[in-house]
């Protein structure tokens, strides 16, 4: 941020005629203190956390199925169970065809509709205890790793920045949308 | 305290009309100024009481505290606490007793290196600093928050036990003041295609949601202050994302990135967590404020009532659509229903309180109570609500609540 520190105000008006200008305005609605650091492309992209569904923020990177269940039993297993089964924390597997019956199991698997959500949310958020503390490259072998034990991808599949989007999640096709009002379904 | 108002009931099992309960209030008030003569001192008023202090203190005679504290098996920082609604008048909640849902713990922002990111869909992305922010115009409103997961433990095939506060204290109220999100992105400058903004917190997890640009534009906030004071750390030190309304995960705490975009990102927590599951399979994302909603707080359950006579029912409406119109109360679980009265304080997406008199006649009675919002929407029985949802579905629970009270005066929760 430091870098294009001096810049903005400099832009747009001198020091001393945007003071006059905020005096003068003071109490009027539309003017605003014009503050604010701007921020350089690099600099964004570094806090970005967000990876759109078309796969937009993805990182460079990849990783296997076979490094992700290395990496799951190293640091998830613990609190997510045996190939994403029965831990004390949420199912991470199973599930499949069980979302209309009488008790639904929502998993990775089975309900999430997107893949580039599950790298989205492993790097904000997982391992839970260190948070960011793995690779680009093990978070897309996890993501890998948690695809296979649903049946979505194969045991030897490779993930990166193209292939995960490319992933089609088995209940995608089974969402509507709150949002905006008149998009609702009506329930 | 009289019990005999029988003719002039305002509904069926003891629904008084307000003038009789005031009435009787002002009968037991008599009471208090009989004695005085200036000759009867308690023992603290024998001597001067406690000094000053920098900050106040509840009484010691008063317990309170949040209820139903817990966090998932092997963390401290995913969990929830809830406001003990029971114990609580009026409609501010105390901050220090604000319901809570964190995914990884309170972080300890240093606020001088904290800064918010405006990105995406911009002209110029920016930093602000929260100094920066206080230079900005702020607004203030009172406004209540609901965790979209309050009251889910009543899809139960059996009415849970627990008190009021335990089963749906994860709604509160405070006035909360900010910057219109408006402003801050006006100086970014919005760029053609921007329809949704990706909100981010600076905790461990750094929790995110997609918000409609419509609602940013309209009444969103970066809120600074909560009731009169900076945000305590856990609603979001130094600032937190506001949206009047709509389910409390929304209001990102720890605001640290918006970004916008044209889509949402559809993160985790839009899509595994605070979606609805109908029974058939499909599901809904994006329900985004919260329904119209009541409950009595007084009584609820795991209070008791003392002897038969005049009581006053007492509780909160509020609904995510605007104000409060209209809240009825029923004494004989839904068969006649008494309109309530409803305190000063009508804001929009507030809580509302009401109030109605009751005189208990020491049979068992259901207490139930309904609200109206302002466009018209009526509070829906739990049969309705449940209707079409899956059998786990626990997100967006807006149902009448109903308190049974037994021939000992001991009120529970029940399903009617
Ligand atoms: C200390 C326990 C712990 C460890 C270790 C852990 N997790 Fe988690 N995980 C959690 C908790 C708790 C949540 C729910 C967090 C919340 O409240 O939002 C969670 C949520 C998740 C979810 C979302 C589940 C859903 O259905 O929404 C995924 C996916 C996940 N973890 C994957 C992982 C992976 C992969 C690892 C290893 C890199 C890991 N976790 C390690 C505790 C843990």
């Amino acid at each position: 941020m430091n870098a294009t520190s001096a810049t903005r105000m400099n832009r747009r008006l001198p020091w001393t005629t945007a003071l006059a200008l905020l005096a003068t305005a003071a109490g009027q609605a539309g003017e605003s203190p014009g503050l604010g650091e701007p921020l350089a492309p690099d600099e964004v992209a570094a806090l970005d956390f967000t990876v759109l569904p078309d796969g937009r923020g993805l990182p460079a990177g990849e990783g296997s199925v076979g490094e992700g269940a290395r990496l799951y039993a190293a640091r998830c297993l613990a609190c997510h169970g045996e190939e994403g089964r029965g831990g004390i924390n949420d199912e991470l597997a199973g599930g499949a065809g069980s979302l209309a019956g009488p008790a639904p199991v929502k998993t990775v698997g089975s309900y999430w509709p997107s893949a580039t959500t599950v790298f989205d949310y492993l790097r904000r958020a997982m391992p839970y205890e260190a948070p960011g503390s793995l690779t680009a490259d093990d978070y897309y072998a996890l993501t890998a790793y948690l695809l296979y034990l649903n049946g979505i991808v194969d045991a030897d599949a490779r993930l990166d920045a193209r292939s995960l989007p490319a992933v089609r999640m088995p209940n995608r096709d089974n969402f509507d949308h709150g949002w905006p009002p008149d998009a609702a379904e009506g329930g | 305290m009289s019990d005999d108002h029988g003719r002039d009931d305002a509904a069926g099992n003891g629904l008084l009309h307000r003038r009789l309960f005031l009435k009787a209030g002002a009968a037991a008030a008599g009471l208090l100024c009989a004695t005085a003569r200036g000759e009867t001192r308690e023992p603290w008023m024998r001597a001067p009481g406690a000094g000053m202090a920098a900050a106040g203190a509840p009484s010691p005679h008063v317990t309170l505290e949040r209820v139903g504290v817990s966090s998932r098996p092997g963390t401290t920082g995913s969990g929830v606490s809830r406001t003990p609604l029971e114990q609580l008048d009026g409609i501010i909640t105390p901050s220090r007793l604000h319901f809570e849902r964190h995914h990884s713990g309170i972080p300890d922002i240093d606020p001088a290196r904290h800064r918010l990111v405006l990105s995406g869909l911009v002209d110029r992305p920016l930093a602000f600093s929260l100094d920066e922010l206080w230079r900005y115009p702020q607004v203030s409103r009172i406004q209540f928050l609901e965790c979209s997961g309050n009251s889910g433990a009543m899809i139960a095939p059996t009415p849970p036990s627990g008190s009021c506060g335990e089963i749906h204290g994860l709604v509160s109220a405070s006035e909360w003041g900010g910057v219109p999100l408006g402003v801050l992105l006006e100086e970014a400058g919005l760029k053609p295609g921007a329809r949704w903004v990706i909100a981010d917190g600076a905790d461990a997890a750094v929790m995110s949601r997609s918000v409609p640009l419509e609602k940013m534009l309209d009444d969103a906030i970066v809120a600074l202050s909560q009731n009169g004071e900076p945000l305590r750390p856990g609603q979001g030190y130094p600032m937190r994302l506001f949206l009047p309304g709509w389910e409390g995960n929304m209001c990102v705490k720890w605001l640290r990135s918006l970004r916008v975009t044209d889509r949402p990102a559809l993160t985790r927590d839009e899509t595994s967590k605070y979606s609805d599951l109908g029974a058939d399979g499909r599901a809904t994302l994006f329900t985004f404020p919260m329904g119209v909603k009541s409950l009595l707080t007084s009584p609820s359950a795991g209070l008791t009532l003392g002897p038969r006579g005049v009581y006053q029912l007492s509780g909160i409406a509020w609904s995510g659509a605007g104000r409060i119109r209209r809240v009825e109360v029923s004494a004989d679980g839904g068969r006649s229903w008494a309109d309530a009265q409803l305190d000063a304080h009508v804001l929009p997406k507030c809580l509302t309180r009401f109030r109605a008199a009751w005189r208990w006649d020491g049979g068992p009675a259901v207490l139930l109570s309904r609200a109206t919002d302002e466009t018209g929407a009526v509070q829906p029985a739990r049969a309705q609500v449940l209707a079409g949802r899956a059998s786990n579905s626990f997100y967006h629970y807006n149902g009448i609540q109903a308190w049974a009270v037994d021939d000992r005066g001991q009120v529970s929760n029940v399903y009617v």
